[in-house]
Order: C-alpha cells, then structure tokens, then sequence
C-alpha cells in the first residue's frame, strides 16, 4: 500500500460544483500522473467547507494551504509549483481584506479563527462517499457504544443532560422529546429526520448532508435504539440532488459494513432507513405537516396535541429531529454530556451553525458556540459589510423571524436572547442588510413568501398573510396612510394569537420586527411618500444635477419613453410626468450627474 | 404544438407503461402518491390533467386528491417545460443581492411573466426559492447549469448561449 | 453478510484505517508538531529531495511518530548542501540541516527532535539572519 505524502482537498459542496469544482479534480488528478505522483498525492472530494464567498476552495495538506476562488485551468500550476517544487501559489492565497497580506494557513483566517466546528466537524474534511473516512474520525463509534455499553434509559439520559436542544428553529429539548417517544407505548414506532430545509437563505442541513451523510444515519441508529424504533425516513427535499444522492450512497456503505440492516453489530437491534421526497412547500418544515407529505397528502399541519410522540407517521409514534440535531448526537454519546455542557451557554449548550449571506463579505457556512455575539459573527467572522456601506439590520430566523439592529450587536445569540428580541434562532439563516436595503420592502419579500406557503387550512394565516402583503404593497408604492400602519400591527398581533401552526403564528414576525425597529421608516413611507432608503420605485424621483450634467445626451436616449430633453452639451432635464422611473438613465450616465431619491 | 386546453392531450403509451410498472412494484401503495407523481414529473417532465386522471384511476382515488396533492407543492408543474427552464432564485440571499432586478430582466428579454414558456417552447421563466448556492449570490440556473453573480447586463449574453 | 460483525471488529477497522487520515488530522493542528521542511527546488529534487522526503515519511509512518509533520518548500538557498531540511520544533528557532541522506535522517529523529541535542550538518544560519 502507498504512502500519501499529500493530501489535496478540493469542496464538493453544491455551490462550488457549481464553479466547476469537479473539474479542478480531475485536473489535478490528470496532472499528477503526468508528474508520476499520483502514489504519493491524494486529491479528495470533500463536503462545504464554509467560505463560500471566495469558492471553490482547495486546500493542501498537511501544510494547511487554502486556496481561493480557483478555476480548473490553476490545477497546473497548484500541482508544479506547490506539489513538485514546494512553492506556494501566491495569487490564489486568500488577501486578508485589511492588511492586504496573503494568509497561507486557514486557521489564522479571520474567518475560521472565531469558529468552533462540532455539527461541521467533518464537513471540508472527509470524503462524504468514503465510510472509512468516516470510521477513522471515530465514525459509528457511539453508535458500537451504545449498542453493547448502554440502555436506551442510559443513551436518553445522557442526551437530556447534555442539554441538546433542536436546531431546527423551536429549541425544545432533544432529549426530552427522546423520552416521550420512548415512554408511548406501540409495537411499531419511527425516526424521523427533518431535512426540508425551507427557510429561503438557509443551507446547513444541505450543507451537512452533502459533506458528512454518515453522521446522520449514524445518529439516527442511534435515537432509533433510544426510543425503540426499528425504521427510520429522511424527509429532503428533491431539490437537493447531491445531498439525496451522498445520502442514499452513505445508506448503502452503511448496510453493506453492517451499520443499518438487521442484528446490527452483532445485537438484536434492527434498524433501516428510507428517504422521502418532499415537494417543495415550506409549511413542511413543521412536524406534523411533515408527517403528512410523507404519507402522500397535502402538507398540512394539524393541532398538537396529539405530539408525533404520540401519534405520528400513520399514527405511530414518530420522533422528529432535524439534521443538524441529528449531526450533533454522535459526537455527544463520544465525548459525554458534560464537555457539551461546557460549550455555549448555560440554556444553550453547544454550538450553532449558520447561514451567512446577504451584504456581507464572507457569505458562508459557519459554526460559533452559543452566546458569541452578532457583533463577532458579522464582522469578525463575516468580515463585515460588503462595499464598505454601513451595518442596517440582520434578519436571523428567516420568514419566521425578525431582524436585529446596530443596538442588538453586542448581544450573546442564543434560542432565548433572540426570542427577547423579537426574532428566533430558526434553524439558523442570517441575512445581513445595509443601508441600501428597504425594511418595508424587506418585510413585504417574507409577507409575499409566506402567502405563498400558507397551506390554505386555518383563516387567520391564509388571509391574514394576503392581508397583510397587501397593506405592505400599498405602502411601498407610495399609496400607505398611517392608518395602515395601525391595521398592519393590529392584523400582525390576531394572526399571531390565532393561526394553527408554527409557520402561521410566526409569519408576522418580520412585519412587527421591523415596524418596532425601524418605524421612521414607515412613516416615511406613509407620511412624506419618500423611501429613504432608495428602493421603492414608485417613491423615487430621478433628477439631474445640472452643474455635473455635461450634456453628452446619453440619458435621453436610453429612455424608454423619451421623458428627457435637453440640448447637447446643455444640462438635461427630466419630466417627471412621463418617467416611469426604470433608472436606465441613472445607471448609464457617465458623470453620475442622475440624483435618484 | 397545437396543446390547446379543451383537446385531450394523447399521452405516450410506452411512457405510461414506465409509469404503471413503477405503481405496480411498489410494495404499499398507500402513502406512495408523492412518490408516484415525482415518477411520473420525471418521466413525463410534467403532469398534465390526463396523467393525474390517469394516477386516480390506477390508486383508486378521487382525482381531485391527486389535484390537491398536485397544486399544494411547487415542486410539481402542469404546464409543460420549456426547452431551456430558466430559474432565477428569489431566496433571501438572493433578494437582497439584487434578483428582482435580474428576474426584469429576463421577463423583458423574453417577453415572459414567472410561469410562462416562449412561443417557439424554447424558454420558460420561473422564479425558485434557494438552490444553496447563497456564495453565487444572485443565482440563475437554466436547466441544470448554474450561472452565479448574475447582474442585468449579463441576461443578454445567458440567453444568446441557448438560442 | 455484513462486512462488521461486532463492536470489536469495528475497532480494529478504526486501527486500520486511522493512519489514512493521519495527514489531514496532522494539518489541522499544525503548530503543534514538530515539522520538517523538505526543500524542494530544482537543484533539491535533483539531489534527491524526493527521496529525503520518502524516507522521513516512511521513517514516522513506521516509528509511529505521531508529532512530527513533513511538509515541502521552496529553495531554501543552500544549493551547495542540498538536500536540505528545516526543522521548526514549537517554540525553537527553525534549524537547517544540509546534505541530508538516509543516515542523517535517522539522526535528527533520534537526537535533534526526540533529544533536543545538535549534530553535524547544521546550516549555521537562521532564518532570522537571512531576513536581516
């Protein structure tokens, strides 16, 4: 057998296959027989390994080199330059934005230093279609330790006073949510693993699914053992080709190595997973709704209780968890109860993992123990504002959500800081917002989203949600009164009280969240009929500054409907009766002499 | 193409033999109905009110449950694809990078509204809720490629590649 | 038949298939370790740089010498002595040996890395010197 002197990582996450980095494989590959090294150097497709911004990335080892934002054509040069004769490839190093010095080693990157990876441990790091990666980072491990060491009691116990709570938005405890399951009496019970992840902006769940299946199958043995089922069903979307297809292939190793199937490891325990196909709808996400897609119906929610504890998948009890829950159960049953406690805070121990997007310079995967605070995560982490525009508001917890302002900054984040503050963790999407950005607008994008994804069974959610997109579209075209600011809090506070499920309840969180923060906004809106922030359309005016304007005519000839004259060489005017405000002329004019507010 | 919606639409019969060989190997059919249309979007690229009275037939349902399955998820068309689908993510991530303006763009350049598919079937425009690619943020996918940092001005040039 | 039986034979496998890992696990707390730096130049390569970096891997591989790390560089400078190495031990001054061959090698395991003591062949040169 060979000796790998190198190893070379290469991301295999969806967005940087999307950037061909299927072909850097190859390349490098196909360049290393040429330099007869292929014995020596391993080159491995990895899962996401979270900076997503400057991907694709390849990373060399064990010197720990990062490569950014390469392109198959640099394979070459990676492999003679580095590989053969040692030297680093300077240009594709990442530039630290501030010092402009290239960062040779990942982990004095800004980015990493603040992070703590647990969901994510082997995400970027094992090859996802190789189990026995996985089984040398101590895969299945917990899973043999369960099975011959402990009782389901000792395995539910254990998870209960690690203090796990679910990471798919609500933070109810894990292990409690083990012991119902447990405790409901039934000769046929089931796992489920929630991998419907619909928050638009959100992606770990894909994330981890694509870079690290095992330790889903694995945890999901696991809680099957806890709570006495012996079949288990992943719920994904079908949007998620790659991560179905790393699923099914992990499934697959895990049967054949004697992980799932029938008197696993040698014991009586028997347990097998299928994969369920969702269809796109985001009210799938709760449980119960869940439940019923995976049954073949519409997803609807019905009232709890009763808990799918009780009565779930055809009326058996189901024990729902999400994947990223899920991610974190093996590696708790490995390392005990007590160093999970450590980490995070004291009503939310562990870590978190989020999806950072939006105005931000590192958009990205990123994991951070509970209690860091937004401050470090946008800006240390993040690497702040994109462009250098100023910090607005940071929706966490998507359509569910609300957005936090410059004074939640120094907040520690955890499930309860954020439900004080008028949002949720969700399952852990943040979108980071600047000046540029409309919180109306920003409000009417959830509203239009969760009318959309409204099942249609209860009143106060199928209509208050079109109600409430309705008001909002009034408001950023420039019809809104203040009266509807008062309709729009009112109606916001009955669909909260009175709608069925989670999905309802929650849809108005984006409406009050940003009316409480930004209500000067509103008024503008409303009152002076002005979108400060420069987005509404049919609230802006598009003028010319005739002391920039040189009169080259462009504007007037781009204009689709002619609103502008002037002679060549004389400032131009625009007739404001006439401009439909398209801003064609606003971004051709080549001394930005177009004022747009 | 003369598909108009009062004519029965004829379906492939050796497309409907994959489809009902599928239904019969399946061990219990109770509960399979998603699985069942996501065979059958695949097979046929979409569901046409034929195959899902076709679907009913064969399950011994009521065809307004397959209806109602049908129009609840997303994920399932009625309306045959264009040649080239053209999706442009209108997720969060997306949005605020500017997919709206890109999403114009295209419904100018095609003359489409979201949903619609060009005269000649050569495009269809849809809008989608996140492929995960929020680092590409904005994200168009036509057919299975993935274009990323999509501006308006780079519409033009997406579109010619296809024509 | 499944490939593993019981929770015993999973723990071999683990043994087995630990050390595949072993360059990634290494990378990951670089710092930590001792490491040696192969300089790989045209003129290194053509003096057997190769095959210093060969044997030192199979050296720890065989040894079991989990806290040393070999990684590769460019022309350190010292053509006349090629092959060459540099040892950065945590908290020691980086050190380079020249006219490195199999024997040498055996010696800066034995007695540089796991005894601290100097030897022969050192570059009288550190980095720090050169920068000046």
């Amino acid at each position: 057998m060979s000796k790998y002197k190198m190893h070379v990582l290469v991301c295999g996450g969806t967005g940087c296959i999307s950037s061909e980095s299927e072909k850097i494989v190859k390349n490098i590959q196909e360049c290393l027989i040429q330099h007869k090294l292929e014995e020596e150097v391993q080159v491995v497709q990895t899962g996401c390994f979270g900076f997503c911004e400057k991907g694709p990335i390849v990373k060399v080892l064990p010197d720990n080199t990062f490569y950014v934002q390469v392109k198959p054509d640099d394979a070459i040069e990676i492999v003679e330059e580095h590989i053969v004769k040692g030297r680093k490839v300077d240009r594709l190093l990442y530039k630290d934005p501030g010092s402009k010095k290239a960062i040779e080693d990942s982990k004095h990157m800004d980015f990493y230093k603040k992070q703590m990876r647990i969901a994510l441990r082997n995400c970027g790091f094992v090859n996802p279609n190789n189990i026995e990666e996985y089984i040398a980072r101590n895969g299945y491990y917990a899973l043999g330790k369960v099975l011959t060491e402990m009782t389901p009691e000792q395995v539910i116990d254990e998870i209960k006073k690690s203090g796990l709570r679910g990471r798919g938005g609500g933070g109810f405890p894990t292990g409690l949510k083990w012991e119902f399951s447990r405790k409901s009496k039934s000769d046929k019970k089931y796992v489920v693993c929630n991998a419907d992840e619909g928050d638009p902006g959100a992606f770990m769940d894909r994330s981890i699914l694509e870079g690290d299946p095992h330790s889903i199958v694995e945890a999901m043995a696991i809680c099957g053992y806890a709570i006495g089922a012996d079949e288990g069903k992943v719920y994904i979307r079908a949007e998620y080709p790659l991560a179905i297809q790393r699923l099914q292939k992990a499934m697959n190793d895990a049967e054949e190595y004697g992980f799932l199937g029938d008197h696993i490891l040698g014991t009586d325990f028997s347990f097998h997973i299928e994969i369920r196909y969702g269809a796109g709808a985001f009210v799938c996400g709760e449980e119960t709704a869940l439940i019923h897609s995976m049954e073949g119906e519409r997803g609807e929610p019905t009232i709890k209780p009763p808990f799918p504890s009780e009565s779930g998948f055809w009326g058996k009890p189901t024990n729902v968890n999400n994947v990223e829950t899920f991610a974190n159960i093996p590696i708790i049953l490995l390392k005990g109860a007590d160093w999970f406690r450590k980490i995070g805070t004291k009503k939310s121990p562990g870590t978190k993992v989020f999806a950072l997007a939006g105005k931000i310079n590192n958009v990205g995967l990123i994991e951070v123990p509970m209690g860091t605070t937004l401050r470090e995560v946008i800006f240390d982490i993040g690497g702040g504002i994109k462009d250098g525009k100023k910090f607005k508001a940071v929706q966490t917890g998507g359509p569910s959500g609300g957005c936090l302002t410059e004074k939640d900054l120094d907040t520690p984040i955890d499930f309860d800081t954020l439900v004080e503050k008028g949002s949720m963790m969700g399952s852990g999407g943040m979108i980071v917002m600047d000046e540029d950005d409309c919180m109306p607008s920003v409000a009417k994008f959830y509203l239009e989203f969760t009318e959309e994804e409204s099942c249609g069974k209860c009143t106060p959610c199928r209509i208050g949600t079109k109600r409430l997109s309705e008001l909002l579209k009034k408001i950023t075209s420039g019809q809104g009164t203040e009266a509807h600011l008062q309709e729009l809090r009112r109606l916001s506070v009955v669909i909260k009280e009175t709608a069925l499920c989670g999905l309802g309840q929650t849809a108005p969180n984006p409406v009050l969240s940003t009316l409480n923060n930004f209500e000067e906004e509103y008024i503008a809106h409303v009152k002076d009929h002005q979108c400060p922030a420069g987005q509404c359309t049919a609230l802006l005016q598009y003028k010319i500054d005739p002391e920039t304007c040189v009169g080259c005519t462009v504007c007037a000839r781009v204009c689709p409907v002619n609103a502008i004259t002037g002679e060549r060489k004389k400032p131009h005017s625009i007739d404001q009766k006439i401009c439909i405000k398209c801003g064609s002329c606003y971004d051709r004019c080549p001394t930005h002499a177009i004022e747009k507010r | 193409m003369s598909a108009s919606s009062i004519s029965d639409i004829k379906l492939d019969q050796e497309k409907l033999h994959q489809l009902d060989d599928f239904i019969d190997g399946m061990s219990n059919q109770k509960g399979e109905l998603i699985s069942i249309l996501h065979k059958a979007q695949e097979i046929f690229g979409y569901l046409p009110k034929e195959l899902q009275q076709h679907i009913a037939k064969k399950l011994n349902i009521p065809v307004s449950k397959v209806y109602g399955v049908v129009s609840f998820y997303s994920f399932f068309n009625m309306e045959p694809k264009g040649e080239h689908p053209i999706s442009v993510c209108m997720g969060t991530a997306c949005y605020v990078r500017g997919a709206e303006k890109v999403l114009n763009e295209f419904k100018k350049q095609l003359n489409l509204e979201v949903g619609e598919t060009t005269p000649d079937g050569k495009f269809s425009l849809l809008s989608l809720r996140c492929v995960g690619a929020c680092g590409l943020a904005p994200v168009v996918m036509v057919g299975e490629k993935v274009y990323g940092h999509v501006t308006p001005e780079m519409v033009k040039e997406i579109i010619k590649e296809y024509k | 038949m499944s490939k593993i039986k019981s929770f015993e034979e999973l723990k071999q496998l683990r043994k087995k298939v630990l050390t595949h890992m072993d360059i990634r696990e290494k990378g990951d707390h670089i710092e930590e370790l001792v490491e040696v730096r192969v300089a790989m130049a045209t003129c290194g390569i053509a003096a057997g740089a190769r095959e210093v970096m060969n044997i030192f891997v199979n050296k720890i591989a065989d040894q079991g010498l989990n806290n040393i790390v070999v990684t590769q560089t460019d022309c350190m400078g010292y053509c006349y002595a090629e092959p060459t190495v540099e040892v950065r031990v945590p908290g020691k001054e980086p050190v380079v040996f020249g006219k490195v061959d199999e024997e040498k090698i055996q010696k800066i395991i034995d007695q540089y890395i796991k005894k601290g003591e100097l030897l022969d062949g050192v570059i009288p040169m550190t980095h720090k010197e050169m920068e000046d």
